[in-house]
């Protein structure tokens, strides 16, 4: 394709994604005699060496348990761990490390507010969400009701997927405790307006919960700028380890919440008589963490901003573009999320061909998609489908990758004609 | 390309584009409801069972990838003017035929055996079994729906 290189923009040229690619040992390889092509990175991105280097760097020299210990290793994995929470500080922009929680992902996040925060709800509150919520941001809230007899009220959205601002205006009131909006969403690539919504849930006197489990590697965040009350991450779709995600809060809200889970850590001292609750952030950290998790969460922090989040959104913007012009040139593709702010996803359905079997026939070209529901039921359901095929891009594909789902789509339209 | 072309065969592509007994069954006296969460595939299996045991009508509705939705169409046109035993022994040989377990044989599998290349897909067998457990169910006519998770 040396028309597309001649042709490809300047970003694409001063961006060394080739570089990038050989801090990613994983895509190497080949995949059914084909050179893997990554496109499933809103399910989860694969791990530069250096999250690796950091994992084994801690087992190897520092492991200890943490908090509690006088010896040198535990101070060492102690420092570790806290250096991690800055440094989740300094990448959301958030005022004190104590609003920095460590918890297993998004998902853990948003039942820890849920279930804590929730204790304040009462029969007839109410609780919006939009209908492009991750599962993660709708069953918890469901349970919550079905707890307290709060209400869940859902924000619709339009034909192109983009938060319809006006029904969103209407469904507040005096009645709204909390409203949970996912900053990018999966199934969709929108991103939405989250400082207009948060500041008209403020203005209703209701709190927000932004799940930036997707914004988290595509976006410079701010999220005092947004004014979020809440802000969850998954360590996994940010270049990180699974199993450890974030929970941020502004400080006095967290201070007012009783605590998620018991167990040690989360006290300052126990007896029969009377237990005392840890302060901040380890009040919500109940037993031993997952110490390797914010260490490799910090590493993978560190490689994206020495790349520079302004310049992988760039990237990916251009990418994004490149894919949906190339993938409008596919006969009877239809996309699915057409919003005028898209980052990074490209969700489509092809006339007469199961997003399933599209998935089994690009996979036997080394290419990896997701097809399905996406944990996003009701964004099927709103657009009638059952389930839609997703390319989602990362920091590490580049020209090639799209050219190949496109050229991978073109044969599976082959097949089945 | 080969394994794709054993497992997207004409046959199989053919029923996946027109599904054969596409409809409800006006007597139907038996029905399931199968889905697979992964997917989203649905189905719902009608039965027309007489009092010999013999199905007299089968027919089905949903929506489903094209392997799925040929095993369905496939599979009516197997079971029309079967036992409830020989429903079942078929499935067992369907069953062996997918997962490459155990050793089929190709003259009770008849058409059925077009589907031998869903072997070399083990992510896809649920696609191809989903139908066959629903018939099942709709033998023994459980209300809760099958779900292949
Ligand atoms: C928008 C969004 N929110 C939340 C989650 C849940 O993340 P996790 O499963 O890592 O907890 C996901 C994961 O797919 C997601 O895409």
């Amino acid at each position: 394709m040396t028309s597309a290189a001649q042709a490809a923009p300047a970003n694409e040229r001063t961006y060394d994604v080739q570089r990038i690619r050989q801090d990613f040992p994983i895509l190497a390889q080949q995949v059914h005699g084909h050179p893997l092509v990554y496109l499933d990175n809103a399910a989860t991105t694969q791990k530069p060496r250096a999250v690796l280097a950091a994992l084994e760097h801690y087992y190897a020299t520092d492991n200890a348990n943490i908090h509690r210990g006088v010896h040198e290793l535990s101070s060492r994995a102690t420092t570790r761990y806290e250096e991690a929470r800055a440094a989740v500080r300094a990448f959301l922009n958030a005022a004190d490390d104590r609003e920095i929680i460590f918890v297993r992902g998004a998902t853990e996040a948003i039942n820890l507010v849920a279930d804590s925060f929730g204790r304040r709800l009462r029969a007839g509150d109410e609780i919006i969400v939009s209908t492009m919520e991750h599962h993660s941001n709708i069953v918890p809230w469901q349970m919550l009701c079905e707890r307290t007899g709060a209400v869940l009220r859902v924000v619709p959205i339009d034909d192109a997927g983009e938060f319809m601002m006006d029904e969103y205006e209407q469904l507040l009131s005096p009645r709204t405790r909390i409203v949970g909006i996912v900053h990018q969403s999966n199934s969709l690539g929108t991103v939405n307006p989250v400082r207009e919504i948060a500041a008209r849930a403020h203005a209703a006197g209701a709190r927000v919960l932004v799940d930036g489990a997707q914004a988290a590697p595509h976006q410079l965040l701010d999220v005092r700028a947004l004014d979020a009350d809440f802000y969850v991450l998954s360590g996994h779709k940010m270049y990180g380890p699974t199993g450890i995600g974030v929970l941020y809060g502004k400080r006095d809200l967290l201070e007012s919440m009783p605590p998620y889970q018991g167990g040690g850590d989360m006290i300052l001292s126990v007896s029969f008589e009377k237990t005392v609750y840890n302060k901040l952030p380890y009040k919500f950290e109940a037993g031993t963490p997952h110490i390797a998790g914010p260490i490799g969460l910090k590493a993978a922090i560190d490689y994206m901003q020495a790349v520079g989040l302004e310049r992988i959104a760039a990237h990916e913007h251009e990418l994004l573009a490149y894919g949906t012009e190339l993938l409008a040139e596919i006969p009877g593709l239809r996309m699915i999320g057409t919003a005028a702010q898209r980052s990074s996803v490209l969700s489509f359905v092809i006339e007469g061909i199961h997003p399933h079997d599209i998935g089994t026939i690009l996979d036997r070209e080394g290419i990896a998609i997701r097809t399905g529901h996406h944990c996003a039921q009701p964004v099927m359901a709103r657009y009638g489908v059952p389930a839609t095929a997703r390319a989602s891009l990362a920091m590490y594909n580049s020209r090639a990758d799209v050219e190949a789902l496109a050229r991978g789509l073109k044969k599976t339209i082959e097949v089945f004609s | 390309m080969d394994d794709l072309r054993d497992l997207y065969q004409e046959v199989i592509l053919d029923h996946g584009k027109h599904p054969r007994n596409f409809r409800k069954a006006p007597a139907a006296n038996r029905s399931a409801h199968g889905y697979n969460p992964l997917c989203g595939d649905q189905v719902e299996i009608f039965l027309e069972l007489d009092a010999a045991g013999v199905v007299q009508d089968i027919s089905f509705q949903g929506s489903g990838c094209a392997i799925s939705t040929a095993s369905t169409s496939m599979m009516t046109q197997a079971l029309k003017g079967k036992t409830l035993a020989e429903a079942r022994a078929l499935f067992e040989q369907f069953h062996a035929l997918i997962t490459g377990t155990g050793e089929p044989d190709p003259e009770k599998l008849g058409k059925l055996a077009v589907f031998s290349g869903v072997r070399e897909f083990p992510n896809r067998a649920k696609c191809a079994t989903l139908a066959w457990h629903t018939m099942c169910a709709a033998l023994e006519n459980r209300a809760e729906p099958v779900s292949t998770e």
